[in-house]
This record gives structure tokens, sequence and C-alpha cells, in this order.
């Protein structure tokens, strides 16, 4: 084969990979936005496609257009977005800690959060906007602990994935014991929110949530390129010119402020940050396109619990009830496979 | 052979400073509590000089209190120890491991379908759930590339814990009756142990603490690689199985009884080995005795600073070990992690 | 993609390395011959793999500084160094699920602006890259399903289709069967004649060091024992200075280099 011909083989490949990528990037809109028009359509009473759109530009704001407007719009949206922010920021924390399992709600800094917003509603008893900003400012308090004390140089990654699970099991026992002495019309709204949940989103939540998720997730796309080269490891990105610790504080405070505003808006969702990054890479062979997917799979996998909580179950259970339960299989599955190749985790 | 003298010394010393720390912890725990009681009462009532009658309607209603904080604390201790020698892993704890996530998922299904309340059958239970957990996470994290080191075991330990604690949560938010049982069982607390619960918890106590003696020098001679031990003619697969099985059993009497308490089966032998060096026959008995001073330790600590009521001891203990695990992932070194 | 490798003046002066407070390298003095294939030797923990990192600005030196072109390579552009000086490390980690020809374009880093679309001058450099290690047909490929020759001449693909002057390479061909030792060493040993890359690599076994290298680096505890062309500088003298291993040399019949045979102590 002469250069040329090379060169022109090289290109269709690549060519087939961004198609790819394209392909399965709107394959994957396109399912939401199926399962969003469920989310609508779907519930204790169902409405049509057209009433819904009919209810969502009307005036009033009773009955149906209450349920639609109301109760399931926010739903639909902050849902989305919450899983899109998880998806995101569980990918990122995979990347940078090249580590299928170490994503946010497995680490211990969603916890950081939780726990702030358990001992807001139950010993503080406060709940709402002041829980959240609360909630928010716990987990990256907590987050800068844990990467405070796991150090700096080789073992960074091993330490803070050791250190946040040691956190994890800490603020579990705290939130454990504020569950038994708060009161007990408070725990279960506590509980609720412990697994994530979008019972009790409001329109209000929106427009914070969108502008934190937009900024923090659009970051995150710049600093992709140089995410993907510590992917081979922190000696050849340096090798490489990447500028390792610029892009490790801008990809690690983007993802945990991304996992934060989320969990201050639902809870946090179980295993969604732990899924999408893996499901993503899997799809598009970590490809450059597997960080916005990695998003697009969070929503997923929230809207399809969320219609599966809601429809299926005669006890309407959290969402964050059912995607946890999702991360067992997927967990073993990923552990087994991983393993089977031999690869280091 | 002058360092055998030293190593002798030092166990002397050791062991020693733990029998204080233990009977001071005894004193304080039986002294300490909403009404004090200066200690020569106490010592009055074990001589039979103390003729108070409320003295020793109090001190009486403590004493099973904190004898089933000391055998607690000892089977922690034992249990932390063998887990740690047969995962050949500084930080294998029941608390890391979600040992004790897979006992409440039994203990949960207990109270929600079996209708389930008494001790003995909360201990099977709970010695199920632990056992079938302990195995699940040590065979993911063992299989493939470098074997179960520590950051595939605390991985899959909490990753198995988030999908258990979300079936937790399937079976108890639909019924709150549930709910009310399990949360007080969730925090690990001794402050209602009953003489009951020590008689419960005692034959497990010798059946686990007779197991870990007798298999403390296979152990050493495991601790040298699997290979290596089946060459000095251990059988490696019993002893593992049958230390794995005393272990779990310590553990999960224990939390059966008295809650999840993490870190004291992480902290004893960590602290053991500091001093006296990687030996099974000498870490178990002294992982015991420090495990039982350490609990009955923590449970005062915790009436001291819960008052006017009380802290759960496991979250005193939680709070005590968060240090010495920092410590411990400090101290591993790089490659082991 | 440059025909042949620009020559550069590139030298270590008394550099002192190390982790924390253990210094590994001592006031070290050395130069990297230009456009020649140089070979580190020298017991484990001699400090091969630090040398290396220092002159890849892995670690900084505690003392002393490594030049490039009369600069220090700690004052220069990461990215324009980059386009100079590639690294192989030992272990480098490969991401799940990703394709052949995704993880060679990843060497194309240091030359993408910031969207990172490929262009003609990189598709042009990955082919070459591909075809010299032998890798075309496998560029739909995913590295996970490859062996561990193939995924290794994968990372040297890498590393080509970085384009430098000068590439370093720890261990190139650590765990691979002997065949694909040879192989991955007569890449290199091609791409050093035709390109006239500088090529410095940390390798165990000193046969074949010696059979591939213009130039080889003899260390011992952190110091620099011995350099020089393999035929002059193999003696059983340097084996025991450096091993602490009493041998024979013989000719090599088909090469005609020093061929090293470790004498055992026993018979």
């Amino acid at each position: 084969m002469t250069c040329k011909e090379l060169e022109d083989n090289l290109r269709k490949i690549y060519k087939r990979q961004w198609i790819r990528t394209a392909a399965c990037l709107s394959l994957f809109v396109v399912i939401i936005v199926v399962l969003g028009v469920l989310m609508m359509t779907l519930g204790n009473t169902n409405y049509s496609l057209k009433e819904v759109v009919q209810y969502l530009f009307s005036d009033e704001t009773k009955g149906g257009a209450y349920t639609i407007k109301t109760l399931r719009l926010p739903k639909l949206i902050v849902g989305g977005l919450a899983g899109f922010a998880f998806g995101i920021s569980g990918y990122t924390f995979q990347s940078l800690l090249r580590n299928p399992l170490a994503s946010p709600d497995i680490i211990g800094v969603t916890a950081g959060s939780s726990a702030a917003a358990v001992f807001c509603i139950l010993i503080l008893g406060i709940s709402g906007t002041a829980a959240s900003v609360f909630a928010v400012v716990a987990g990256l308090v907590v987050t800068g602990l844990i990467l405070l004390l796991s150090g700096k140089g080789k073992s960074f990654s091993s330490r803070m994935i050791l250190i946040g699970i040691g956190f994890q099991a800490i603020l579990n026992a705290l939130i454990s014991w504020m569950l038994l002495v708060g009161s007990e019309y408070d725990v279960a709204t506590a509980l609720r929110w412990l697994r994530g949940s979008l019972n009790s989103v409001q329109m209000s939540d929106v427009p914070v949530t969108l502008v934190v998720t937009v900024i923090a997730s659009g970051l995150l796309f710049v600093c992709n390129r140089y995410l993907r080269m510590m992917q081979l490891g922190d000696e050849y990105a340096k090798a490489l010119g990447v500028p390792l610790t610029a892009t490790r504080v801008c990809c690690m405070v983007c993802a945990l402020i991304l996992s934060a505003v989320a969990t201050a808006a639902t809870g946090p969702i179980a295993s969604v940050a732990f899924l999408s990054g893996p499901i993503a890479q899997r799809v598009l062979r970590n490809s450059s396109g597997t960080m916005v997917l990695s998003g697009l799979v969070g929503t997923i996998l929230v809207y399809a619990s969320e219609l599966v909580s809601k429809n299926v179950f005669t006890t309407s259970y959290p969402v964050g009830v059912i995607t946890g339960l999702l991360g067992a299989p997927y967990l073993l599955f990923l552990l087994l496979n991983l393993n089977k190749k031999g690869e280091k985790i | 052979m002058n360092l055998e003298t030293n190593k002798k010394y030092k166990l002397i010393i050791s062991l020693i400073f733990e029998v204080i720390f233990v009977i001071a912890g005894l004193f304080l725990s039986i002294a300490y509590g909403s009404k004090s009681i200066p200690l020569s009462d106490i010592a009055g009532y074990f001589l039979g000089s103390n003729d108070d009658a409320f003295q020793i309607a109090v001190i009486s209603a403590r004493i099973p209190r904190t004898v089933f904080g000391l055998l607690a604390g000892a089977a922690l201790g034992v249990s932390g120890a063998l887990m740690q020698s047969i995962t050949r892993n500084p930080i294998a704890d029941p608390s890391i491991l979600g040992v004790n996530t897979g006992a409440s998922l039994m203990v949960v299904i207990g109270i929600a379908y079996l209708g389930i309340s008494s001790g003995i059958e909360l201990i099977g239970l709970s010695f199920v759930g632990a056992l079938l957990t302990a195995f699940f996470v040590y065979a993911i994290a063992s299989v493939g590339y470098g074997g179960a080191n520590s950051i595939k075991l605390a991985l899959a330990g909490a990753a198995v814990s988030t999908a258990l604690g979300a079936l937790v949560n399937t079976i108890m938010l639909p019924d709150s009756q549930v709910m009310k049982e399990f949360r007080f069982w969730q925090v690990g607390s001794i402050s209602g142990a009953t003489w009951e619960d020590v008689r419960l918890l005692i034959p497990f106590f010798i059946i686990g603490i007779v197991f870990a003696v007798a298999c403390s020098s296979a152990l050493n001679a495991l601790s040298l690689g699997d290979e290596m031990a089946v060459s000095l003619g251990v059988k490696v697969g019993q002893i593992r199985i049958v230390s794995a099985v005393a272990g779990v059993l310590l553990c999960a009497a224990v939390t059966a009884l008295a809650g999840p308490i993490g870190f004291v089966g992480l902290m004893m032998p960590h602290i053991v080995r500091q001093l006296i060096g990687n030996d099974m026959r000498i870490i178990v008995p002294m992982s015991a005795i420090g495990g039982a001073g350490l609990l009955t330790f923590s449970d005062v600590l915790g009436r001291v600073l819960g008052r006017p009521g009380e802290l759960e001891v496991g979250i005193i203990t939680a709070i005590v070990g968060a240090p010495v695990f920092i410590w411990i992932v400090w101290k591993t070194k790089t490659r082991s992690i | 993609m440059s025909e042949i490798a620009l020559s550069h003046d590139f030298y270590a002066e008394k550099i002192s390395t190390g982790y924390e407070d253990r210094l590994i390298l001592k006031d070290m003095n050395i130069t990297i011959p230009a456009g020649k294939f140089s070979v580190l030797i020298g017991p484990n923990g001699c400090g091969k793999s630090t040398l290396l990192k220092s002159f890849a600005r892995l670690l900084k030196p505690k003392n002393g500084d490594v030049v490039l072109d009369g600069k220090s390579i700690y004052e220069l552009p990461t990215q324009l160094l980059a386009k100079h000086i590639g690294l192989l490390p030992q272990s480098p980690i490969v991401p799940a699920g990703i394709t052949v020809a995704d993880l060679v374009s990843r060497g194309r880093f240091p030359y993408q602006t910031l969207f990172g679309q490929l262009r003609k001058e990189d598709y042009e450099a990955i082919a070459i890259a591909m075809e010299a290690m032998g890798i075309t047909d496998l560029a739909d490929k995913s590295v996970d399903s490859l062996s561990g020759g193939q995924r290794q001449r994968v990372w040297i693909a890498l590393v080509l289709a970085q384009d430098t002057d000068i590439l370093l390479l720890d261990e190139p061909t650590t765990y691979l069967d002997i065949a694909y030792q040879v192989e991955i060493l007569d890449c290199l040993a091609k791409l050093n004649e035709i390109k006239k890359t500088t090529i410095v690599a940390i390798l165990h076994d000193i046969n074949l060091s010696i059979r591939y290298a213009d130039h080889i680096f003899a260390m011992k505890k952190g110091e620099l024992i011995a350099e020089g062309n393999p035929k002059d500088i193999i003696t059983p003298e340097l084996m025991r200075t450096i091993y602490g291993m009493e041998s024979t040399i013989i000719t090599d019949p088909e090469t005609g280099d020093p061929y090293v045979i470790p004498r055992s102590k026993v018979g």
C-alpha cells in the first residue's frame, strides 16, 4: 500500500467512527424524547400527547394543566438535567481516577451532600432552598477534605478512592444516627431524599440547575481533550504536554459542582453516575463523544427508572431505589467483564 | 536471641497496657452515666460491702451492658484481625467491605416479611447476610489482575453496599412500621444490652475465638502467599474458609445484637501490628483485649459527649476510627494499594 | 510528517533527582548522542527509569538541569517540547473499549487545536506510524482484544505518531516473547536508521542491548559507570562492576558484537 492509500484508508476508518458517534448520539436523543413524551403523558391520569401540548400552552392552572405544568414538567426538566449532570460527573471522575468504579456516588462525594441535607431536615428542621445550598456547600467541603487528605503524587488516585470510601462509611453512620434521633414524621422525607427522588422538585429549581449544569458541563467539554489524554496514564499525558494539575483541578471542581447541584435538586439518585460512563464507553468505544453520551445515558436512566417506578409497581418508589437496583447486576457484569480481560482496576 | 527478648518485653508491656485499658474501661463503664457512682463504691459492690440499694440497682443495670461491650469489642477485634489476614489487606473491615449492609438487608427482610424480632433468629439471618456478602465482595474483588488489592476490595464493598442499600430501601419504604423498627437497629448501640444478649453472644463468641486461635499459626504461613503456605504444609482452602467463617460469625453475631459497629475491627489489629509485629498468634488475643477496651471506652465516651442522653457507640467508633483509617491508607505502600 | 528528524543537542547537566527525601541520581552529567540508538543498562534500582523520566520532564531534578538546544526543558512550553521529545512509559493504561486507530491518533495531541480535529498531516503521521509498526490491519479493532505484542506495537505507534525527534522508551519489550522483542527492536532500529530519530531505551536483556545499541550507558547506584560503543565498553570487568557477576565475553558469530555469558558460581 502506498502512503496515499493508507491515508485514505485511515480517513475512512475515522469517518466511520465519527458517523458511529453521531448516529449513537442522535439515537440516544431520540430515546430521551420518546421517554420524555411518555413521562408527560403517563401517570395517575393518562393524557394524550395533544392534551399535554394544549395544557402546556394554556393559561389554566387547575386539573390537567396543574398535573402537566406543575407536577410533570418540573420532573421532566429537573430530572433530565440531574441525570445529565450525574452522568457527566460520573464519567469525569471515572476517567480522572481511571477506575470504572470510582464515581462520585461510590467514593463518598455525594454522601457529603446527603448528610448535610439530612442534617438540615432532621436536626435543624429546615428544608427547601436553604437545605440545597447547604448540601452543595457540604458536598464541596467533604470532597475538599478528601482531596486534601489524599496528598499528592503517584498514589493520589488510590488514596483518594480509599479515603473517600472511608468517609462514606463515617457519613453513613452519621446519617443513620440522625435518622434515629430525628422526629418520625421527618424521617420519611429525609429517607426519600437520601435515595434520590423527583417527587418534590418544583419549577423554581429549574433556573439554578439549568445554569450550573450548562456552565459546568461546558467547561468539562473543553477539558475533555486533556482528560482523554490522561486516560492513558499520568506519565504519558505529561510527556504529551497535558497540563496535569490544571486539568485535574478544573475537571474535579466542575464534576463536583455538577454532582452537588444535582444532588441538591433531586437527592443522590443512586448508581446513575456510576452506570452512565461505562455504558457510554461501551457504546462509543471510548471515542470523543463519550462524555456527552454519558450525560444522555444519565438522563435516559433517570427517565426510564421514573417511568418504571410510577407505572409498574403498586408502591411508588422514589426513582433512586430503581436505579440503585439497576446498579447491582451492572456492577457484577462490569467487574467480571473487566477482570476477565485481566485489566487493572 | 536479643531480638526475641526485645519482642517479649514489648509484648509484656503492651499486654499490661491493654489490660489496664480494659479494666479502666470496665470501671468507667459501670461508674459513668446519668448518675455517677464513685469508684470506691463500685469496688464495694464487688466486695459485697456496699449496702446502698439504689447504687446496687444502678450498678447491676450497667453490668450486662458492660459485659456485652467487652465481649462485642473482643469479637470485633478478632473478626477484623481474621479478615485482614485472610484478604492480606490492611483495610478489611466489616464497615468497609459492605458486610454490614448485607447483614442489614437480611435483618430488614426478617422484620418486614418473616415477622422476626427475637435475638437468635436475627443473629441467624444477619449471619447469613454477612457471610454471603463477605464472600461475594471478596469474590468479585479477587477475580482478575492483581488479586483482591485494597482498591478493588474497597470499591467492590462500596458498590455492593450501594446496591444492597437500595434493596433495603425497597423493602423498608412502603412500610412505616418496618422503618421504625429498623432505624433503631441501623445504628450500632449497646445501650440496651441485657443478660439475654450476653447469653446469646457467648456461644458464638467462644466458637469464633477458638477457631481464630486454632487457625492463627496457619494464617501466619498464609501471609507468605498461597503457594508458599501450601509448600509449608498448610491446607490453604480449608484454613481460609474456617477462619473466614469464624471472622464473619463473630462480626455477624455482634451486628445482629447491637447493630453495625464499624472500625473497631479495623483499628485494633493495626495498632497491635504496629506495636509487636505481624504474628497472628499474638495479634488475635491482643486484638481481642484491645477491642474490648476500645468498645467500652467508646461507649463511655458516648455517654459523656451525648449528655443528657447518650451518643450511640457506633457513631463514636466511626468518628474515632476515621483518622486511624486515613493513617492506614497513608502508611500502606503505594504498590500494595 | 518530517522526513528526517532534527538533530538536537540534548544533555543533562549535574542533575540530582529523587523521590521525596531519597536521592537516586547524584550530580549526573550525561549527553544523549543525536541520531543514535542508545540503551541504558544497569541493575534494578540503579536509576535508569529515573534518568529517563528526568529527560522526559516527568521528574524535576532537585539540582542541575536538562537542556535541549541550549534551553532548559522546564522553560520550554509543554506542547512544544512534546513535539520534540516522546516517551513510552513502562505501563501505560488502555482506556476501556478504545479502538487502535483512536488510540494511535491520541499521539497527535501536541499538534491539535482546542477542538481537536484531525488534519491532513495528522492522518499522514498516523498512517505512517501504523504502517511502521505493522498494525494497519488492526486499525478498527478494539485494543482490549489484542495480544500483548500487538498492544505494545500500538503503544509504540502512538509515540511514533507523535513524530518527535527524540524517543524515550522505558522497557518497551518487557513481558514480551523473545520473537516479539526482536520484532519491536527491529522496528525501532529501522526508524533510527531511516529517520535518524534519536532513541533512548531501557532494556533488560544485556545481549539484545548490545546488539541493537550504537551507544550504551552503563549505570550503577545512580552513577554513570561507563558509556560508549558496546564493542568498546562491554568487558567482564564492567559486568562485574555493575552487576557484581562474573562472565565470559565471546563474539557473537552472527554480528561480531560481544556476547555476555554469565558464569555460574556452581560447577
